[in-house]
């Protein structure tokens, strides 16, 4: 994926995993299932009105709490197609990149970016364009390590690949 | 000279490097992988997908089905059948069924599956536990749980740390989870993001081991990778009786290793410490907490649910009732500390108090079973989270603290620390 555009749903601080899929729902591991209650417990709506390549804008550590990869699972099976916040919690961070999904820290973007706007995301170049507004933000890069599972699609592709 | 923490230490000896540097991205060697019920699953759906067949080695991996376990319906024994079934196949050493099986982060150091100096990596953020043993270990997710049980290897980005200094000793009702609930407090729920949280000083010797494991085990509550003990007399007395045959490493961070920030934390200054809803950084001591009616109390998880954390609870509701209109849920941490609470007497201390006591379980902490809360009840728990919903209703409440604030609570109905109990 090198480009992503669609509405801004806005989040504040610690949107943890368990809110992203609260545990009531972990006896699953169907990605559609899970997307079906992805946000459920800090935004009942979400999962009825996101559509393909919408993007969620939250701020400082996004993800926090469990290492469940049911939470970007659920993310990416709603079909968002990237989460800017201004920090992720670590084990997230991780496991989105590792499953694939598109995320991006970028203060200034999280600062300026409201709900119902339409963005869209330059991968390569990490550029962050609010088309709404008409104001551009820089996010940052990957490492040159990282961007390599990314554009493998995954981990597991670029194990298998680079054997 | 090379100026490294003690995390750093350990990851370069794994990575088969002289020296590292935060935030290197580094390839490095695990010595243990492990999963439960909820991500090995996923896990185990990823490995199918790796052209390379079977585990890089049956006798590093670690699975115990715990989170859901006994099976609380039908999905719940599917995800454990797959779990078990791929045990089996694959022939993996050390896998706990029911029956063996503890709540994770209590029953691998005592099982001796975790010492001082491995590099370990867990499907489950708890994972960060076995620092207190002086081990690198840290939470991941399942797809790096596959690439760990297939390829016996991790990436890291090496981190920087926070140093703790440790000095003083804790008075008598104030236990690790005040020290680390104290900690969070101070430095926030994303304060130590992805660093590793160093603990030394002349004070930790005036910490049990279940103390440390409940310190490290909260490191992630605080965003940090890891959290880490130095090896002393203590750790070496608990690896020689759990650990008996495995080696251990002993690393130490350079005198002249660098640490992003420095804290001292003062045990005797401490006092009984609750997190109130819904981050564990929204910390209260005593003197600013009113009458807060309670609904239920839970006594364990891999944060409290050791031998220590249910002497002091039981020592707490020695000649004491659970009041009326409280559930007082014990669940010991493993079969090991469920016999040894029974023949100690404990377990007997629990059901005459009116608390009751349940097989091994990470069930209510994580809102599964055994203990889920309706809308606007509140639960005073010795587990690590308060997020919203986290053990049941959205609107339902969370208070974090010690067992001997937990149990205290029980008999009170109300938030209440051992000293109003005349203790």
């Amino acid at each position: 994926m090198k480009a992503a555009k669609g509405t801004v749903f806005r989040y504040g601080d610690n949107v943890d995993t368990d809110v992203i899929i609260p545990a009531r729902y972990l006896n699953s591991t169907e990605a559609s299932e899970l997307a079906a209650h992805c946000m459920e417990d800090i935004d009942k709506d979400f999962a009825k009105k996101v559509k393909t390549g919408d993007i969620i804008v939250a701020d400082k550590n996004f993800g926090c709490g469990s290492s469940r990869e049911h939470a970007p699972i659920a993310i990416k099976a709603s079909g968002v197609s990237c989460v800017i916040a201004k920090s992720f919690a670590r084990i997230f961070y991780r496991n989105s990149i590792n499953i694939g999904l598109p995320i991006i820290e970028c203060e200034e973007a999280a600062d300026a970016i409201k709900a119902g706007d339409t963005v869209s995301i330059d991968f390569d170049s990490g550029i962050i364009t609010d088309e709404t507004t008409g104001k551009s933000f820089q996010g940052q890069a990957f490492p040159p390590f990282m961007q390599k599972i990314i554009d493998s699609e995954g981990l597991i592709n670029y194990i298998n690949a680079k054997d | 000279m090379s100026k490294m923490t003690m995390s750093q230490k350990i990851l370069a000896a794994h990575a088969g490097l002289p020296e590292v540097h935060a935030g290197q991205l580094i390839e490095a060697d695990l010595d243990l992988v492990l999963g439960n019920d909820i991500t090995s699953p996923v896990a185990i759906n990823e490995l199918h997908k790796f052209t390379k067949e079977g585990v890089f080695d049956k006798d590093k991996i670690a699975l115990v089905p715990d989170h859901f376990v006994p099976n609380k319906d039908i999905k719940s024994a599917e995800n454990c059948k797959c779990v078990r079934e791929f045990a089996i196949k694959n022939k993996i050493t050390n896998y706990f069924e029911v029956g063996k099986m503890g709540i994770e982060h209590a029953l691998l150091p005592e099982q001796g599956l975790t010492v001082a100096g491995d590099l370990i990596i867990g499907a489950d953020s708890h994972t960060c536990t076995y620092g207190a043993l002086g081990a690198f270990s840290t939470g991941i997710g399942s797809t790096d749980m596959a690439a760990g049980m297939a390829t016996g290897k991790a990436w890291f980005k090496v981190p920087s740390a926070i140093r703790f200094n440790i000095v003083g000793k804790p008075s008598k009702w104030v236990s690790g989870k005040d020290v680390i609930l104290h900690i969070i407090g101070m430095i926030g729920v994303d304060g130590a993001l992805y660093k590793s949280m160093e603990f030394v000083g002349e004070g930790i010797k005036n910490l049990s081991m279940d103390d440390r494991f409940t310190i490290a085990n909260m490191a992630i509550e605080a965003g940090g990778k890891n959290g880490i003990f130095p090896v002393d007399d203590i750790a070496i007395a608990y690896m020689k009786e759990h650990a008996p045959n495995k080696k251990y490493v002993v690393y130490e961070a350079d005198e002249d290793a660098e640490y992003d920030e420095e804290y001292t934390i003062d045990l005797s200054t401490l006092t009984p410490t609750v997190s109130f809803p819904h981050l564990p950084e929204n910390t209260h001591t005593f003197d600013n907490i009113d009458d807060i009616e309670i609904d239920q109390v839970v006594i364990g998880s891999c944060t409290n649910g050791r031998i220590d954390d249910l002497r002091i609870a039981a020592e707490v509701l020695t000649d004491h009732h659970v009041a009326d209109g409280v559930r007082c849920i014990v669940i010991p941490a493993t079969q090991k500390i469920y016999l040894q609470a029974m023949e100690e007497g404990l377990i007997k201390t629990f059901i005459e108090a009116g608390a009751i006591v349940s097989t091994p379980t990470c069930g209510p902490c994580l809102g599964g079973y055994m203990g889920v809360l309706a809308s606007k009840e509140r639960c005073v728990s010795t587990t690590n989270r308060n997020f919203v919903g986290r053990m049941g209703a959205i609107d339902s409440e969370i208070y974090l603290a010690s067992p001997a604030v937990a149990a205290a609570s029980a008999v009170k109905g109300k938030i209440a620390q051992p000293s109003e109990l005349g203790l």
